[in-house]
Order: C-alpha cells, then structure tokens, then sequence
C-alpha cells in the first residue's frame, strides 16, 4: 500500500503506487472524463453533430444553460448566482463549456503520468494477477501537482456526492458490512482523501 | 460611497474538501499568506461561508469560476451593508 506523496527537488512530488492502486486512480480519472464528456450539452443534444434545428429555435451554445439534473455535474459545475436562477444559467453558457474541458484535462494529465509511470491501465484483472506487480514510482513536475490535487477533488467530490458523505459521518460507514457496495466506494473516497492529503504536506 | 465596493465572492463549506486543499486554493489563487488563508479556511468551515475576494462584479465573476475550477462551492453576490 502506497505511503502517498513526498516531496521532490524543484517544486514537484512523487509517489509509488501499487499497480492496483495506479489502476484505481487511472479508472476514477477516466470516469471523470466520461461523465463531463457524456453530459455535455452539445453530446446530449444530438452526439457529435451539431443539430441545425436545435440552433434555430435556441438550443445551441448561444441559449443559457440550465443547471444539470444529475447532483454530481450539479457539484462539480455549480451555480454562481444563488439566487438567482436566470443569471446562474446566462453565467454557465459563457464559463461551463471551459469549466468541463479543464476538468477533463486534469483527469486526462493524471492518467497520462500514470501511463507515463509505466502504470498498466488497460489490464483490469484481479489484484495480485500476472500484470508484474512491482508498482510504478509517479512523479510529478508543479503542473502535475496542479492537475493532480484538482482531479483528486472532482473525484471525491463525485464520489462524496454520490455517496451522500456529510461532516462527521463517520460511523455511519463504519457499520455497513464489508459486502455493501458503499462501503467499498467510501474506502476509496476515504483512501483518495488520505493521498490528496500526503500531496499537500509534500508541498509545504 | 463611491469607494464602496459592490460585489463579493463566498465559498461555501461542503463535507468533502480537505481543510489542507481549501487552504492551498486560498494561498495559490489569492496569493494569501499562510495565515490568512488558514483563517478563511476556518471561517468557511466553522461559519459555514466566508468572503474571499471583492471587486467589480466582473472581478467576482472571474474569481468564481477559478474556484469552480478548484472544485471549491462557491458564488458571487451584492455586497450587503
């Protein structure tokens, strides 16, 4: 199990990472990826294609964006007006097209000094199967660091908001039985939170 | 009056960021000293929000969509009194 970050000569950090666990942040940060990806409105409106139609009657990029349904999207690309419904949309149409891509560029930088690393992210077999088995040691220059601590967030954020985690809440995941899936995603969450923490005291 | 600055960014607390990460947005977007940014990380935690930054509502606009970028709640709004 990886003892998180340290810190590197020049403004950066590195880590070793089990292959299991280089797999788990690759897959979390490829989720990322496709939930921005997925729900963007131009892909919900019509998949790759422009839809002409949808531009004449102010369904394109010019006509304000509703806040998206599902309460992750709703938490990584929050309102920026309260209370104020009509300004909080006019805002997204100018800063959520931007907002995602960067998003996705931070999930897409992690995976990539993951593979860099010598990480195997396409094997998805069973922890402790053929795959080597020797980790890889990740490092990261002050842009990675960047990508890394911003992703870690997005992805605890999903996961925090998927799982409903509130301040203090504790033992509420203590007393679930190992089999509920839940639980399983609240180690993750727990165990990303413990890694992002070692990032941050590795810059100080 | 015309000194009186019209708008402010707040961030929010939410149960998931890292007290550590909240503080390193606060020095790394703001330039905040140590200090200070351990402080409004205090106040969002223990107030439940905290002003960040003020200016034009321009300004504010900006500085809210950096901390959307952080992964930070947070909203821009009139300054009140």
């Amino acid at each position: 199990m990886t003892t998180g970050f340290q810190r590197s000569r020049g403004g950066g950090a590195h880590a070793h990472f089990e292959d299991v666990e280089a797999r788990m942040v690759a897959s979390m940060a490829a989720q990322i990826v496709e939930l921005l990806r997925d729900s963007a409105p131009s892909a919900a409106a019509g998949g790759d294609d422009t839809d002409p139609l949808a531009s004449v009657v102010g369904l394109g990029a010019d006509a304000p964006l509703p806040r998206p349904d599902d309460p992750v999207l709703a938490r990584l690309l929050p309102d920026a007006y309260r209370d104020d419904e009509a300004e909080a949309s006019d805002f997204r149409r100018y800063t959520e097209p931007g907002l995602r891509d960067q998003k996705a560029s931070n999930a897409a930088a992690v995976i990539a000094s993951l593979s860099e690393a010598g990480a195997d992210l396409d094997v998805a077999g069973p922890a402790g199967g053929a795959a080597g088995g020797a980790g890889v040691d990740v490092e990261l220059d002050a842009d990675g660091v960047d990508a890394w601590l911003r992703c870690l967030t997005d992805v605890r954020l999903a996961l925090g908001t998927r799982l409903e985690v509130a301040e203090d809440d504790e033992a509420r995941w203590e007393q679930l039985p190992d089999e509920d899936p839940a639980k399983a995603m609240h180690d993750v969450y727990d165990w990303l939170g413990f890694v992002q923490e070692t990032l941050l005291r590795a810059l100080r | 009056m015309l000194a009186q600055v019209p708008w402010v960014t707040v961030v929010w607390n939410d149960p998931v960021n890292l007290m550590s990460y909240v503080a390193w947005v606060f020095r790394t977007y703001f330039g905040h000293s140590t200090r200070k940014a351990n402080k409004l990380m205090l106040q969002v935690h223990e107030e439940g929000r905290a002003v960040v930054s003020d200016g034009s509502r321009e300004e504010m606009e900006r500085d809210v969509e950096a901390m959307h970028g952080y992964g930070l709640w947070a909203t821009l709004e009139k300054a009140s009194g």
